[in-house]
Protein backbone atom coordinates (compact mmCIF):
# COMPACT_ATOMS: atom_id res chain seq x y z
CA UNK A 1 0.00 0.00 0.00
CA UNK A 2 1.09 3.52 -0.65
CA UNK A 3 2.41 5.74 2.08
CA UNK A 4 0.37 8.67 3.35
CA UNK A 5 2.86 11.21 2.04
CA UNK A 6 2.65 9.81 -1.45
CA UNK A 7 -1.14 9.83 -1.36
CA UNK A 8 -1.17 13.47 -0.28
CA UNK A 9 1.31 14.43 -2.98
CA UNK A 10 -0.82 12.77 -5.67
CA UNK A 11 -3.92 14.47 -4.30
CA UNK A 12 -2.39 17.90 -4.41
CA UNK A 13 -0.86 17.22 -7.81
CA UNK A 14 -4.36 16.66 -9.21
CA UNK A 15 -6.21 19.46 -7.45
CA UNK A 16 -3.16 21.77 -7.61
CA UNK A 17 -4.47 23.80 -10.57
CA UNK A 18 -7.65 24.53 -8.65
CA UNK A 19 -5.73 25.75 -5.56
CA UNK A 20 -3.41 27.96 -7.62
CA UNK A 21 -6.31 29.39 -9.61
CA UNK A 22 -8.35 29.89 -6.45
CA UNK A 23 -5.54 31.86 -4.81
CA UNK A 24 -4.67 33.93 -7.88
CA UNK A 25 -8.08 34.60 -9.42
CA UNK A 26 -10.43 34.36 -6.44
CA UNK A 27 -9.02 34.84 -2.95
CA UNK A 28 -6.48 37.61 -3.73
CA UNK A 29 -9.08 39.54 -5.79
CA UNK A 30 -11.68 39.07 -3.02
CA UNK A 31 -9.33 40.48 -0.39
CA UNK A 32 -8.29 43.31 -2.72
CA UNK A 33 -11.92 44.09 -3.49
CA UNK A 34 -12.66 44.15 0.26
CA UNK A 35 -9.82 46.66 0.77
CA UNK A 36 -10.86 48.83 -2.21
CA UNK A 37 -14.39 49.05 -0.88
CA UNK A 38 -13.04 51.24 1.94
CA UNK A 39 -11.10 53.49 -0.43
CA UNK A 40 -11.52 56.10 -3.09
CA UNK A 41 -9.70 54.68 -6.10
CA UNK A 42 -9.67 55.74 -9.75
CA UNK A 43 -7.31 53.02 -11.08
CA UNK A 44 -4.53 55.51 -11.92
CA UNK A 45 -3.59 56.97 -8.54
CA UNK A 46 -3.04 55.24 -5.18
CA UNK A 47 -6.22 54.23 -3.33
CA UNK A 48 -7.18 56.69 -0.55
CA UNK A 49 -8.58 55.15 2.65
CA UNK A 50 -11.98 56.70 3.36
CA UNK A 51 -13.42 54.18 5.82
CA UNK A 52 -17.15 53.48 5.47
CA UNK A 53 -17.74 56.52 3.25
CA UNK A 54 -18.61 54.44 0.13
CA UNK A 55 -21.26 52.45 1.99
CA UNK A 56 -22.67 55.57 3.59
CA UNK A 57 -22.87 57.29 0.22
CA UNK A 58 -24.70 54.34 -1.34
CA UNK A 59 -27.56 54.38 1.11
CA UNK A 60 -27.82 58.09 1.88
CA UNK A 61 -26.46 60.19 -0.96
CA UNK A 62 -26.87 58.18 -4.15
CA UNK A 63 -30.51 58.00 -5.26
CA UNK A 64 -29.41 56.27 -8.47
CA UNK A 65 -27.98 53.41 -6.41
CA UNK A 66 -31.16 52.99 -4.40
CA UNK A 67 -33.19 53.13 -7.60
CA UNK A 68 -30.96 50.50 -9.21
CA UNK A 69 -31.28 48.25 -6.16
CA UNK A 70 -35.05 48.66 -6.17
CA UNK A 71 -35.56 47.80 -9.84
CA UNK A 72 -33.17 44.85 -9.52
CA UNK A 73 -35.31 43.50 -6.66
CA UNK A 74 -38.43 43.97 -8.80
CA UNK A 75 -36.69 42.24 -11.71
CA UNK A 76 -35.65 39.29 -9.51
CA UNK A 77 -38.80 38.87 -7.42
CA UNK A 78 -41.25 39.29 -10.30
CA UNK A 79 -39.15 37.63 -13.00
CA UNK A 80 -37.97 34.49 -11.19
CA UNK A 81 -41.40 33.37 -9.84
CA UNK A 82 -43.01 34.06 -13.23
CA UNK A 83 -40.29 32.11 -14.99
CA UNK A 84 -40.47 29.15 -12.60
CA UNK A 85 -44.26 29.14 -12.65
CA UNK A 86 -44.34 29.15 -16.41
CA UNK A 87 -41.62 26.45 -16.54
CA UNK A 88 -43.66 24.23 -14.19
CA UNK A 89 -46.87 24.79 -16.15
CA UNK A 90 -45.26 23.86 -19.47
CA UNK A 91 -43.41 20.91 -17.91
CA UNK A 92 -46.75 19.54 -16.67
CA UNK A 93 -48.26 19.99 -20.12
CA UNK A 94 -45.36 18.06 -21.62
CA UNK A 95 -45.37 15.28 -19.04
CA UNK A 96 -47.56 13.02 -21.16
CA UNK A 97 -46.94 9.93 -23.24
CA UNK A 98 -47.43 11.77 -26.53
CA UNK A 99 -44.80 11.02 -29.16
CA UNK A 100 -44.46 14.70 -30.07
CA UNK A 101 -43.16 15.57 -26.59
CA UNK A 102 -39.52 15.31 -27.68
CA UNK A 103 -40.11 17.87 -30.41
CA UNK A 104 -42.03 20.25 -28.13
CA UNK A 105 -39.35 19.94 -25.46
CA UNK A 106 -36.71 21.03 -27.99
CA UNK A 107 -38.81 23.93 -29.28
CA UNK A 108 -39.53 25.25 -25.78
CA UNK A 109 -35.89 24.94 -24.81
CA UNK A 110 -34.58 26.97 -27.79
CA UNK A 111 -35.22 30.46 -26.29
CA UNK A 112 -33.21 29.42 -23.23
CA UNK A 113 -30.42 28.12 -25.44
CA UNK A 114 -29.92 31.41 -27.27
CA UNK A 115 -31.30 33.74 -24.60
CA UNK A 116 -28.00 34.96 -23.18
CA UNK A 117 -26.65 36.11 -26.53
CA UNK A 118 -26.24 39.63 -27.84
CA UNK A 119 -28.24 38.61 -30.94
CA UNK A 120 -31.34 37.89 -28.87
CA UNK A 121 -30.99 41.14 -26.91
CA UNK A 122 -30.84 42.98 -30.24
CA UNK A 123 -33.89 41.06 -31.42
CA UNK A 124 -35.76 41.92 -28.20
CA UNK A 125 -34.90 45.60 -28.61
CA UNK A 126 -36.38 45.55 -32.10
CA UNK A 127 -39.56 43.56 -31.49
CA UNK A 128 -40.45 45.98 -28.65
CA UNK A 129 -39.71 49.07 -30.77
CA UNK A 130 -42.50 51.56 -31.47
CA UNK A 131 -43.23 49.80 -34.78
CA UNK A 132 -42.19 46.35 -33.54
CA UNK A 133 -44.26 43.19 -33.71
CA UNK A 134 -45.23 43.34 -30.01
CA UNK A 135 -47.03 46.62 -30.52
CA UNK A 136 -48.56 45.32 -33.76
CA UNK A 137 -49.89 42.30 -31.86
CA UNK A 138 -51.23 44.50 -29.04
CA UNK A 139 -53.06 46.72 -31.53
CA UNK A 140 -54.52 43.69 -33.33
CA UNK A 141 -56.19 42.52 -30.12
CA UNK A 142 -57.36 46.06 -29.42
CA UNK A 143 -54.85 47.27 -26.84
CA UNK A 144 -53.05 50.60 -27.26
CA UNK A 145 -49.42 50.42 -28.37
CA UNK A 146 -46.94 50.83 -25.52
CA UNK A 147 -43.89 53.05 -25.85
CA UNK A 148 -41.53 50.47 -24.33
CA UNK A 149 -38.53 52.77 -24.62
CA UNK A 150 -40.39 55.88 -23.45
CA UNK A 151 -41.36 54.69 -20.01
CA UNK A 152 -39.01 53.23 -17.35
CA UNK A 153 -41.61 50.80 -15.98
CA UNK A 154 -42.42 49.44 -19.44
CA UNK A 155 -38.70 49.08 -20.15
CA UNK A 156 -38.19 47.04 -16.98
CA UNK A 157 -41.12 44.80 -17.96
CA UNK A 158 -39.44 44.28 -21.32
CA UNK A 159 -36.44 42.84 -19.44
CA UNK A 160 -38.71 40.72 -17.24
CA UNK A 161 -40.46 39.30 -20.32
CA UNK A 162 -37.09 38.41 -21.81
CA UNK A 163 -36.19 36.55 -18.63
CA UNK A 164 -39.53 34.68 -18.55
CA UNK A 165 -39.17 33.82 -22.25
CA UNK A 166 -36.07 31.81 -21.29
CA UNK A 167 -37.93 29.37 -19.05
CA UNK A 168 -36.65 26.35 -21.02
CA UNK A 169 -33.79 25.14 -18.84
CA UNK A 170 -35.93 25.24 -15.69
CA UNK A 171 -38.65 23.43 -17.63
CA UNK A 172 -36.22 20.61 -18.51
CA UNK A 173 -35.25 20.22 -14.85
CA UNK A 174 -38.93 20.18 -13.78
CA UNK A 175 -39.73 17.67 -16.51
CA UNK A 176 -37.00 15.32 -15.24
CA UNK A 177 -38.42 15.79 -11.73
CA UNK A 178 -42.00 15.07 -12.84
CA UNK A 179 -40.93 11.88 -14.62
CA UNK A 180 -39.40 10.57 -11.40
CA UNK A 181 -42.71 10.80 -9.48
CA UNK A 182 -44.14 7.25 -9.36
CA UNK A 183 -47.31 6.95 -11.38
CA UNK A 184 -48.88 4.82 -8.68
CA UNK A 185 -49.19 7.86 -6.36
CA UNK A 186 -51.55 9.55 -8.79
CA UNK A 187 -53.47 6.32 -9.40
CA UNK A 188 -53.93 5.80 -5.68
CA UNK A 189 -55.12 9.39 -5.30
CA UNK A 190 -57.58 8.97 -8.17
CA UNK A 191 -58.99 5.84 -6.56
CA UNK A 192 -59.56 7.89 -3.40
CA UNK A 193 -61.39 10.50 -5.49
CA UNK A 194 -58.80 13.28 -5.40
CA UNK A 195 -59.36 16.22 -7.76
CA UNK A 196 -56.72 17.53 -10.16
CA UNK A 197 -55.99 20.44 -7.82
CA UNK A 198 -55.62 18.11 -4.83
CA UNK A 199 -53.22 15.88 -6.75
CA UNK A 200 -51.24 18.96 -7.76
CA UNK A 201 -50.92 20.42 -4.27
CA UNK A 202 -50.57 17.11 -2.36
CA UNK A 203 -48.41 15.07 -4.74
CA UNK A 204 -46.80 17.13 -7.50
CA UNK A 205 -45.65 20.14 -5.45
CA UNK A 206 -44.28 18.20 -2.45
CA UNK A 207 -42.52 15.62 -4.66
CA UNK A 208 -41.04 18.37 -6.80
CA UNK A 209 -40.12 20.69 -3.93
CA UNK A 210 -36.37 19.80 -3.79
CA UNK A 211 -36.14 20.60 -7.52
CA UNK A 212 -38.08 23.83 -7.03
CA UNK A 213 -35.71 24.79 -4.22
CA UNK A 214 -32.66 24.16 -6.40
CA UNK A 215 -34.15 26.14 -9.29
CA UNK A 216 -35.24 29.01 -7.05
CA UNK A 217 -31.74 29.44 -5.61
CA UNK A 218 -29.84 29.17 -8.90
CA UNK A 219 -32.25 31.43 -10.80
CA UNK A 220 -32.32 34.06 -8.06
CA UNK A 221 -28.53 34.30 -8.02
CA UNK A 222 -28.32 34.40 -11.81
CA UNK A 223 -31.12 36.99 -12.09
CA UNK A 224 -29.42 39.25 -9.58
CA UNK A 225 -26.32 39.27 -11.79
CA UNK A 226 -28.14 39.91 -15.12
CA UNK A 227 -26.02 42.15 -17.30
CA UNK A 228 -26.13 41.49 -21.07
CA UNK A 229 -29.84 42.23 -21.79
CA UNK A 230 -29.82 45.47 -19.78
CA UNK A 231 -26.55 46.54 -21.39
CA UNK A 232 -27.64 45.80 -24.97
CA UNK A 233 -31.30 46.81 -24.79
CA UNK A 234 -30.43 50.23 -23.31
CA UNK A 235 -27.28 50.57 -25.47
CA UNK A 236 -25.22 50.69 -22.28
CA UNK A 237 -27.10 53.62 -20.74
CA UNK A 238 -29.52 51.83 -18.40
CA UNK A 239 -32.24 54.09 -19.79
CA UNK A 240 -34.93 55.25 -20.32
CA UNK A 241 -34.69 57.28 -17.08
CA UNK A 242 -32.58 54.50 -15.52
CA UNK A 243 -35.49 52.08 -16.03
CA UNK A 244 -33.14 49.23 -17.03
CA UNK A 245 -30.22 50.21 -14.80
CA UNK A 246 -29.90 46.77 -13.18
CA UNK A 247 -27.37 46.39 -10.36
CA UNK A 248 -24.63 44.79 -12.49
CA UNK A 249 -24.95 47.46 -15.14
CA UNK A 250 -24.72 50.29 -12.61
CA UNK A 251 -21.72 48.59 -10.98
CA UNK A 252 -20.06 48.25 -14.39
CA UNK A 253 -20.71 51.91 -15.16
CA UNK A 254 -19.38 53.09 -11.79
CA UNK A 255 -16.23 51.02 -12.26
CA UNK A 256 -15.41 51.26 -15.94
CA UNK A 257 -17.19 54.41 -17.09
CA UNK A 258 -16.69 56.75 -14.10
CA UNK A 259 -13.60 54.88 -12.76
CA UNK A 260 -15.00 54.86 -9.23
CA UNK A 261 -13.28 51.56 -8.49
CA UNK A 262 -13.62 51.91 -4.71
CA UNK A 263 -17.33 52.63 -4.94
CA UNK A 264 -17.89 49.80 -7.44
CA UNK A 265 -16.02 47.38 -5.13
CA UNK A 266 -18.23 48.44 -2.24
CA UNK A 267 -21.27 47.82 -4.47
CA UNK A 268 -19.95 44.36 -5.30
CA UNK A 269 -19.64 43.54 -1.59
CA UNK A 270 -23.17 44.69 -0.86
CA UNK A 271 -24.30 42.49 -3.78
CA UNK A 272 -22.43 39.51 -2.31
CA UNK A 273 -24.06 40.11 1.08
CA UNK A 274 -27.53 40.44 -0.47
CA UNK A 275 -27.08 37.23 -2.47
CA UNK A 276 -25.82 35.42 0.64
CA UNK A 277 -28.85 36.62 2.65
CA UNK A 278 -31.31 35.69 -0.12
CA UNK A 279 -29.77 32.24 -0.53
CA UNK A 280 -29.88 31.55 3.21
CA UNK A 281 -33.46 32.82 3.45
CA UNK A 282 -34.52 30.41 0.71
CA UNK A 283 -32.59 27.62 2.45
CA UNK A 284 -34.06 28.31 5.89
CA UNK A 285 -37.57 28.66 4.51
CA UNK A 286 -37.11 25.34 2.72
CA UNK A 287 -37.53 23.34 5.95
CA UNK A 288 -41.15 24.45 5.93
CA UNK A 289 -41.98 23.57 2.34
CA UNK A 290 -39.39 21.18 0.91
CA UNK A 291 -40.24 17.52 1.26
CA UNK A 292 -37.54 14.86 1.16
CA UNK A 293 -38.62 11.28 0.50
CA UNK A 294 -36.01 9.72 2.79
CA UNK A 295 -37.40 11.57 5.82
CA UNK A 296 -40.76 9.91 5.26
CA UNK A 297 -42.53 13.23 4.81
CA UNK A 298 -43.73 15.69 7.42
CA UNK B 1 -60.78 5.30 -28.29
CA UNK B 2 -62.40 7.68 -30.76
CA UNK B 3 -63.53 10.11 -28.07
CA UNK B 4 -59.87 10.79 -27.32
CA UNK B 5 -59.13 12.38 -30.69
CA UNK B 6 -60.69 15.84 -30.13
CA UNK B 7 -58.86 16.03 -26.79
CA UNK B 8 -55.58 15.20 -28.51
CA UNK B 9 -56.16 17.79 -31.21
CA UNK B 10 -56.86 20.50 -28.63
CA UNK B 11 -53.70 19.50 -26.76
CA UNK B 12 -51.52 19.73 -29.87
CA UNK B 13 -53.13 23.00 -30.96
CA UNK B 14 -52.46 24.49 -27.55
CA UNK B 15 -48.92 23.20 -26.99
CA UNK B 16 -47.88 23.65 -30.62
CA UNK B 17 -49.47 27.10 -30.80
CA UNK B 18 -47.61 28.22 -27.70
CA UNK B 19 -44.34 26.97 -29.19
CA UNK B 20 -44.95 28.95 -32.39
CA UNK B 21 -45.82 32.05 -30.36
CA UNK B 22 -42.61 31.77 -28.33
CA UNK B 23 -40.41 31.21 -31.35
CA UNK B 24 -42.13 33.81 -33.51
CA UNK B 25 -39.61 36.58 -32.64
CA UNK B 26 -36.73 34.38 -33.81
CA UNK B 27 -38.55 33.47 -37.02
CA UNK B 28 -39.35 37.17 -37.52
CA UNK B 29 -35.66 38.06 -37.04
CA UNK B 30 -34.65 35.40 -39.58
CA UNK B 31 -37.19 36.44 -42.21
CA UNK B 32 -36.52 40.15 -41.66
CA UNK B 33 -32.84 39.57 -42.37
CA UNK B 34 -33.86 38.76 -45.97
CA UNK B 35 -35.88 41.96 -46.37
CA UNK B 36 -34.61 45.26 -47.69
CA UNK B 37 -33.60 47.29 -44.60
CA UNK B 38 -36.05 50.12 -45.27
CA UNK B 39 -38.94 47.66 -45.44
CA UNK B 40 -38.28 45.74 -42.22
CA UNK B 41 -40.47 47.87 -39.98
CA UNK B 42 -42.92 48.93 -42.70
CA UNK B 43 -43.73 45.28 -43.39
CA UNK B 44 -43.15 44.07 -39.80
CA UNK B 45 -46.52 42.29 -39.85
CA UNK B 46 -45.49 40.02 -42.71
CA UNK B 47 -43.01 37.17 -42.54
CA UNK B 48 -42.52 36.93 -46.30
CA UNK B 49 -39.67 39.09 -47.65
CA UNK B 50 -40.65 40.77 -50.88
CA UNK B 51 -38.21 41.14 -52.57
CA UNK B 52 -36.12 38.38 -51.05
CA UNK B 53 -32.55 39.75 -50.79
CA UNK B 54 -29.17 38.53 -49.54
CA UNK B 55 -27.67 42.02 -49.54
CA UNK B 56 -27.91 42.34 -45.74
CA UNK B 57 -25.63 39.33 -45.36
CA UNK B 58 -23.18 40.73 -47.89
CA UNK B 59 -23.18 44.13 -46.23
CA UNK B 60 -23.00 42.73 -42.69
CA UNK B 61 -20.19 40.36 -43.61
CA UNK B 62 -18.08 43.37 -44.58
CA UNK B 63 -18.07 44.26 -40.87
CA UNK B 64 -16.85 47.74 -40.03
CA UNK B 65 -13.58 49.61 -40.14
CA UNK B 66 -11.03 47.41 -41.85
CA UNK B 67 -12.31 44.19 -40.39
CA UNK B 68 -14.81 41.86 -41.97
CA UNK B 69 -17.19 39.77 -39.89
CA UNK B 70 -15.05 36.72 -40.72
CA UNK B 71 -12.27 38.19 -38.55
CA UNK B 72 -14.63 38.43 -35.58
CA UNK B 73 -15.76 34.85 -36.09
CA UNK B 74 -12.16 33.67 -36.28
CA UNK B 75 -11.30 35.61 -33.09
CA UNK B 76 -14.26 34.07 -31.28
CA UNK B 77 -13.35 30.56 -32.49
CA UNK B 78 -9.80 30.94 -31.15
CA UNK B 79 -11.17 32.28 -27.85
CA UNK B 80 -13.63 29.38 -27.56
CA UNK B 81 -11.07 26.70 -28.47
CA UNK B 82 -8.49 27.95 -25.98
CA UNK B 83 -11.05 28.08 -23.15
CA UNK B 84 -12.40 24.67 -24.18
CA UNK B 85 -8.96 23.07 -24.05
CA UNK B 86 -8.36 24.69 -20.66
CA UNK B 87 -11.62 23.42 -19.17
CA UNK B 88 -11.23 19.88 -20.50
CA UNK B 89 -7.67 19.49 -19.21
CA UNK B 90 -7.98 21.24 -15.85
CA UNK B 91 -11.49 20.21 -14.85
CA UNK B 92 -10.93 16.50 -15.53
CA UNK B 93 -7.63 16.55 -13.63
CA UNK B 94 -9.10 18.35 -10.62
CA UNK B 95 -12.29 16.26 -10.65
CA UNK B 96 -10.25 13.03 -10.61
CA UNK B 97 -8.36 14.31 -7.57
CA UNK B 98 -11.56 15.14 -5.68
CA UNK B 99 -13.46 12.03 -6.69
CA UNK B 100 -10.81 9.35 -6.31
CA UNK B 101 -7.87 10.34 -4.11
CA UNK B 102 -7.69 10.41 -0.33
CA UNK B 103 -5.58 13.26 0.97
CA UNK B 104 -5.47 15.66 3.88
CA UNK B 105 -7.71 18.68 3.25
CA UNK B 106 -9.83 17.11 0.52
CA UNK B 107 -13.14 17.99 2.20
CA UNK B 108 -11.93 21.51 2.92
CA UNK B 109 -10.95 22.25 -0.67
CA UNK B 110 -14.11 20.64 -2.02
CA UNK B 111 -16.21 22.89 0.21
CA UNK B 112 -14.20 25.90 -0.98
CA UNK B 113 -14.86 24.89 -4.58
CA UNK B 114 -18.62 24.62 -3.98
CA UNK B 115 -18.55 28.07 -2.40
CA UNK B 116 -16.85 29.64 -5.40
CA UNK B 117 -19.75 28.27 -7.45
CA UNK B 118 -21.99 30.86 -5.80
CA UNK B 119 -19.56 33.78 -5.96
CA UNK B 120 -20.74 36.65 -8.19
CA UNK B 121 -18.18 37.59 -10.83
CA UNK B 122 -18.66 41.27 -9.93
CA UNK B 123 -16.80 40.76 -6.64
CA UNK B 124 -13.58 39.69 -8.34
CA UNK B 125 -14.04 41.68 -11.56
CA UNK B 126 -12.29 44.92 -10.53
CA UNK B 127 -9.24 43.44 -8.73
CA UNK B 128 -8.81 40.91 -11.54
CA UNK B 129 -8.81 43.78 -14.00
CA UNK B 130 -6.14 45.56 -11.95
CA UNK B 131 -4.00 42.41 -11.69
CA UNK B 132 -4.20 41.81 -15.45
CA UNK B 133 -3.42 45.47 -16.10
CA UNK B 134 -0.29 45.15 -13.91
CA UNK B 135 0.74 42.06 -15.88
CA UNK B 136 0.29 44.10 -19.07
CA UNK B 137 -2.28 41.61 -20.33
CA UNK B 138 -4.92 44.16 -21.37
CA UNK B 139 -6.11 44.09 -24.97
CA UNK B 140 -5.22 40.41 -25.29
CA UNK B 141 -7.06 37.13 -24.86
CA UNK B 142 -4.88 36.14 -21.89
CA UNK B 143 -7.14 37.51 -19.11
CA UNK B 144 -10.08 35.68 -20.70
CA UNK B 145 -8.31 32.40 -21.39
CA UNK B 146 -5.67 31.77 -18.71
CA UNK B 147 -8.14 31.37 -15.80
CA UNK B 148 -9.80 28.52 -17.74
CA UNK B 149 -6.64 26.43 -17.22
CA UNK B 150 -7.25 26.45 -13.45
CA UNK B 151 -10.65 24.80 -13.53
CA UNK B 152 -14.26 25.95 -13.46
CA UNK B 153 -16.29 24.95 -10.37
CA UNK B 154 -19.45 24.00 -12.25
CA UNK B 155 -17.69 21.56 -14.56
CA UNK B 156 -15.45 20.17 -11.81
CA UNK B 157 -18.59 19.40 -9.82
CA UNK B 158 -20.27 17.82 -12.85
CA UNK B 159 -17.24 15.60 -13.55
CA UNK B 160 -16.81 14.63 -9.87
CA UNK B 161 -20.43 13.42 -9.82
CA UNK B 162 -19.83 11.46 -13.01
CA UNK B 163 -16.55 9.85 -11.89
CA UNK B 164 -18.22 8.72 -8.64
CA UNK B 165 -20.54 6.51 -10.67
CA UNK B 166 -17.59 4.56 -12.13
CA UNK B 167 -16.79 1.42 -10.06
CA UNK B 168 -13.60 1.79 -8.01
CA UNK B 169 -12.73 -1.85 -8.78
CA UNK B 170 -11.53 -0.66 -12.19
CA UNK B 171 -8.94 1.64 -10.59
CA UNK B 172 -7.85 -1.05 -8.15
CA UNK B 173 -7.43 -3.63 -10.89
CA UNK B 174 -5.31 -1.20 -12.90
CA UNK B 175 -3.11 -0.47 -9.87
CA UNK B 176 -2.59 -4.21 -9.31
CA UNK B 177 -1.61 -4.49 -12.97
CA UNK B 178 1.11 -1.92 -12.31
CA UNK B 179 -0.47 1.38 -13.33
CA UNK B 180 0.44 4.42 -11.28
CA UNK B 181 -2.24 6.90 -10.30
CA UNK B 182 -1.61 9.17 -13.25
CA UNK B 183 -2.14 6.35 -15.73
CA UNK B 184 -5.34 5.35 -13.92
CA UNK B 185 -6.50 8.89 -14.76
CA UNK B 186 -5.37 8.83 -18.37
CA UNK B 187 -6.15 5.21 -19.28
CA UNK B 188 -9.14 4.25 -17.12
CA UNK B 189 -11.05 7.35 -16.09
CA UNK B 190 -10.61 9.70 -19.05
CA UNK B 191 -12.02 7.29 -21.65
CA UNK B 192 -15.00 6.54 -19.39
CA UNK B 193 -15.98 10.16 -18.73
CA UNK B 194 -16.23 11.17 -22.38
CA UNK B 195 -19.99 11.87 -22.12
CA UNK B 196 -19.45 14.26 -19.19
CA UNK B 197 -16.52 15.86 -21.03
CA UNK B 198 -18.84 16.37 -24.00
CA UNK B 199 -21.33 18.19 -21.75
CA UNK B 200 -18.46 20.31 -20.40
CA UNK B 201 -17.31 21.13 -23.91
CA UNK B 202 -20.78 22.06 -25.16
CA UNK B 203 -21.60 24.38 -22.28
CA UNK B 204 -18.12 25.91 -22.37
CA UNK B 205 -18.78 26.64 -26.02
CA UNK B 206 -22.13 28.30 -25.30
CA UNK B 207 -20.93 30.41 -22.41
CA UNK B 208 -17.75 31.54 -24.16
CA UNK B 209 -19.45 32.20 -27.49
CA UNK B 210 -22.03 34.41 -25.76
CA UNK B 211 -19.61 36.09 -23.34
CA UNK B 212 -19.87 39.86 -23.66
CA UNK B 213 -18.71 41.34 -20.35
CA UNK B 214 -15.23 39.73 -20.49
CA UNK B 215 -14.39 40.87 -24.05
CA UNK B 216 -15.87 44.34 -23.39
CA UNK B 217 -13.56 44.69 -20.39
CA UNK B 218 -10.39 43.33 -21.92
CA UNK B 219 -10.39 43.80 -25.70
CA UNK B 220 -9.99 47.31 -27.12
CA UNK B 221 -8.82 47.07 -30.71
CA UNK B 222 -11.42 46.11 -33.33
CA UNK B 223 -8.98 43.59 -34.85
CA UNK B 224 -9.44 41.47 -31.67
CA UNK B 225 -13.21 41.84 -31.31
CA UNK B 226 -15.40 38.80 -30.75
CA UNK B 227 -18.76 38.25 -32.44
CA UNK B 228 -20.68 39.49 -29.36
CA UNK B 229 -18.67 42.71 -29.34
CA UNK B 230 -19.07 43.18 -33.08
CA UNK B 231 -22.86 42.91 -32.71
CA UNK B 232 -22.69 45.45 -29.92
CA UNK B 233 -20.74 47.72 -32.28
CA UNK B 234 -23.40 47.29 -34.98
CA UNK B 235 -25.93 48.42 -32.41
CA UNK B 236 -24.00 51.50 -31.29
CA UNK B 237 -23.36 52.48 -34.92
CA UNK B 238 -27.04 51.90 -35.64
CA UNK B 239 -28.20 54.38 -38.24
CA UNK B 240 -31.69 54.73 -39.60
CA UNK B 241 -31.38 52.06 -42.20
CA UNK B 242 -28.81 49.36 -41.41
CA UNK B 243 -31.04 47.08 -39.33
CA UNK B 244 -30.83 44.53 -42.10
CA UNK B 245 -27.08 43.98 -41.73
CA UNK B 246 -27.39 43.84 -37.94
CA UNK B 247 -30.20 41.28 -38.15
CA UNK B 248 -28.27 39.22 -40.69
CA UNK B 249 -25.16 39.05 -38.52
CA UNK B 250 -27.28 38.30 -35.44
CA UNK B 251 -28.58 35.27 -37.33
CA UNK B 252 -25.02 34.30 -38.34
CA UNK B 253 -23.98 34.47 -34.67
CA UNK B 254 -26.77 32.08 -33.70
CA UNK B 255 -26.02 29.45 -36.36
CA UNK B 256 -23.13 27.70 -34.50
CA UNK B 257 -25.24 27.56 -31.33
CA UNK B 258 -28.10 25.86 -33.17
CA UNK B 259 -25.84 23.49 -35.12
CA UNK B 260 -24.07 22.27 -31.98
CA UNK B 261 -27.39 21.91 -30.20
CA UNK B 262 -28.91 19.76 -32.90
CA UNK B 263 -25.84 17.51 -33.16
CA UNK B 264 -25.38 17.04 -29.42
CA UNK B 265 -28.95 17.51 -28.23
CA UNK B 266 -28.85 14.47 -25.97
CA UNK B 267 -25.87 15.76 -23.97
CA UNK B 268 -27.40 19.20 -23.62
CA UNK B 269 -30.74 17.94 -22.36
CA UNK B 270 -29.10 15.44 -19.99
CA UNK B 271 -26.64 18.04 -18.76
CA UNK B 272 -29.47 20.34 -17.76
CA UNK B 273 -31.88 17.73 -16.44
CA UNK B 274 -29.32 15.96 -14.25
CA UNK B 275 -27.09 18.72 -13.01
CA UNK B 276 -29.05 21.90 -13.50
CA UNK B 277 -26.53 23.56 -15.79
CA UNK B 278 -28.15 26.70 -16.99
CA UNK B 279 -28.60 26.78 -20.74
Amino acid sequence: MQSNLKQNLWGYFFIGPFIIGFLAFTIIPILASFYFSFTSYDLFTTPQWIGLENFKKMFTEDPRYLHSLRITFIYVFVGVPLRLGFALLVAMLLNTASRAVGLYRTLYYLPSLIGGSVAVAIMWRNIFGDEGIVNLALMTIGIDAVRWFGNPTAALWMLIFLSVWQFGSSMLIFLAGLKSIPHSYYEAASVDGASFLQKFTRITIPMLSPVILFNAIMQTIAAFMTFVPAFIISKGTGGPLDGTLLYSLYLFKQGFEFFHMGYASAMAWVMLIIIAILTSLIFFSSRFWVHYESEGGR
Amino acid sequence: MKAQYPKKIIYHLMVGGLAVLLLYPVIWLLMSSFKVSEQIFITADSLIPNPFVFSNYVQGWEGFGDYGFGVFIKNTMIFVLLVLLGHLLSCSLIAFGFARLQFVGRRFWFAIMIMTLMLPYEVVMIPQYIIFAQLDWLNSLKPLVVPAYFGHPFFIFLLVQFIRTIPRELDEAAIIDGCNIFSVYTRIILPLIVPALATTAIFTFYWTWDNLLGPVLYLNSPSKYTVSMALNMFLSNETVSNWGAMFAMSIVSLIPVFVIFFIFQRYVVEGISTSGLKG
